[in-house]
């Protein structure tokens, strides 16, 4: 094709193409385990404790039929769904229907087992948390933070612009592709610093021996059921991220971009768009 | 088809393979491995050790009368059905005693007139069962510390190993569990009597059960029965320090 403009830029430097790879499988593995520990107990409430009064925000459960048929039955906020198949009558690893509610094949272990599970989550979690607190300090200190991911004063003003683009997944071409485009930025810093220590902070609600560091600091999420619904939501929230990431790789040039996360480089296609066959 | 497309293909296959692993059977086989298990068991180890460092002698957060969950969820046996305890349980606990023996200097026999006549604690706190529910009661006993102080456990006592009266349904050993000393010694670590200003139903375990605050339900022995002061807990039952550390590989430290 145009081999002779295109050329290949140092993109992604090696700490974060590492980090970026540590963390895409401690997510992964953090969050199937977590609907594993979900299916222990699949209901969600808002408050101090589960026995408020007030009812469950989240149950998902299951129903027998007058026929004898076993249905899934979700509830959310007092609006109920049957989601059989989906949702609290779910496939084991055996294919069999039965009352769980996250599937087997999006759980890890597959079969049931919180204390496994719960071995899983807790050792990823700091693989996740330590991998973390390396990406924001290397971020800082080697300028990534500042230079590839604040928007700048003319990022801001194109947002709406950026928007349209995106709705058409129009996306940005020659030397415009080095850098992130305005929603992208914004994207990625909300991740990295809302939701991803809104979960942490949750998660770390939730361990009783935790909350004693300072008592009454659980209170602040609204107390301790309050932020185990936040940590399911926002787990939920960053897989809706990574939905929209995966995508957003997959058709902005999906072998250029996974090319780059591995070697660093980036092809760089002036006047033509970016990644396709070369 | 070029070879590019080939090796594209072959990395895709490989992808989802890998993916395959992640989810199907392959993390049970992992985690089934020795050093599988080994290898997992350092997260629990990482946060035991970070939470003793960071919140070593901290006090679990309390509640107020407010906060009470309006009936207090009973988990786990409910009913023993162990012909031993149902006796006790007919004669209102009057022929009932703890035992405080192992590494003590004064093994101890305490009936629950003896409790009852000790120094006792109220405290209002959040129960958080590992599956993921809590409820707040009102928690009235003897602190451990004060028991532990009349046995006087010999130096080389690490922990102390809580058996109960009841049979695990559908299983044939009893209930027990392990904590260390240092949650032994705790100030809200009591041999709870009463909940909620009454006597401690049956369900939550009468006549005495464990608070450990800040560690999970499954710490909270009910239907105590005696108290063993150990160097290790290796030697009980499944050697892993709880019944459900036995049988469903909960983790012995409780605190996350």
């Amino acid at each position: 094709m145009t081999a002779a403009m295109s050329y290949l830029y140092y993109r992604h430097t090696l700490p974060v193409r590492l980090m970026h790879w540590i963390n895409a499988i401690a997510l992964v593995v953090l969050f199937m385990s977590g609907l594993q520990i979900f299916n222990a107990h699949p209901t969600l409430y808002w408050g101090k404790s589960s026995y408020t009064g007030r009812p469950p925000v989240l149950e998902i459960t299951s129903d027998t039929k007058a026929d004898g048929r076993l249905i899934g039955v979700t509830r959310v906020l007092g609006v109920e769904v049957e989601t059989t198949g989906v949702l609290g009558v779910t496939p084991g690893a055996d294919g069999e229907l039965r009352a769980r509610a996250f599937p087997s094949w999006i759980t890890i272990p597959a079969r049931y087992s919180l204390g496994l599970a719960r071995e899983w989550h807790f050792f990823f979690a700091w693989v996740f948390v330590l991998n973390g607190i390396a990406y924001v300090l290397y971020s800082l200190f080697s300028r990534h933070l500042l230079r590839d991911l604040t928007p700048t004063a003319a990022d801001l003003r194109g947002i709406g612009r950026s928007i349209k683009d995106h709705v058409r997944f129009k996306h940005p071409s020659g030397e415009a592709a080095r850098r992130y485009n305005v929603l992208q930025k914004l994207a990625y810093l909300s991740v990295i610093f809302v939701l991803l220590p809104l979960v942490i902070l949750a998660g770390w609600a939730m361990s009783p021996f935790l909350n004693s560091i300072f008592p009454g600091w659980v209170d602040w999420l609204g107390g301790r059921q309050s932020a185990r619904t936040i940590h399911f939501i926002v787990a939920w929230l960053l897989f809706l991220f990574v939905a929209v990431h995966v995508f957003e790789v997959i058709v902005s040039g999906f072998w250029n971009h996974i090319r780059s996360m591995i070697t660093g480089r980036y092809r760089i296609t002036p006047d033509h768009p970016p990644g396709g066959t070369s | 088809m070029s070879s590019t497309d080939r090796g594209r293909r072959r990395f895709l296959t490989g992808l989802a393979a890998a993916g395959g692993a992640l989810t199907l059977e392959g993390c049970e086989r992992i985690g089934a491995t020795l050093l599988g298990a080994s290898v997992l068991d350092v997260g629990e180890r990482l946060s035991e050790t970070v939470h003793r460092w960071l919140a070593a002698g901290t006090m679990a957060q309390e509640f107020t009368e407010a906060d009470l969950s309006p009936t207090f969820r009973a988990n786990g046996t409910e009913s023993p059905s162990d012909a031993a305890y149902q006796a006790l349980a007919k004669a209102g606990f009057a022929d009932w005693a703890l035992e405080i023996r192992g590494l003590v200097e004064k093994p101890l026999k305490l009936t629950l007139a003896e409790l009852r006549a000790m120094p006792a604690r109220t405290q209002i706190t959040r129960h958080d069962c590992v599956e993921g529910w809590s409820a707040i009661g009102k928690w009235t006993g003897v602190p451990l510390a004060h028991v532990l102080g009349l046995a006087q456990p010999k130096p080389e006592a690490r922990y102390l190993v809580l058996h109960c009266a009841d049979t695990m349904e559908g299983g044939d050993v009893p209930y027990y569990e392990s904590i260390g000393m240092a949650d032994g010694y705790h100030a809200q670590t009591i041999l709870a009597y009463g909940l909620n200003g009454a006597d401690l139903p049956i369900a939550n375990g009468a006549p005495l059960r464990l608070r450990v605050e800040r560690q999970l339900g499954y710490k909270h022995a009910k239907y105590l029965m005696a108290i063993e002061a150990v160097t290790s807990y290796a030697g009980f039952h499944g050697g892993r320090g709880g019944y459900w550390e036995d049988q469903s590989n909960y983790q012995w430290y409780a605190g996350i």
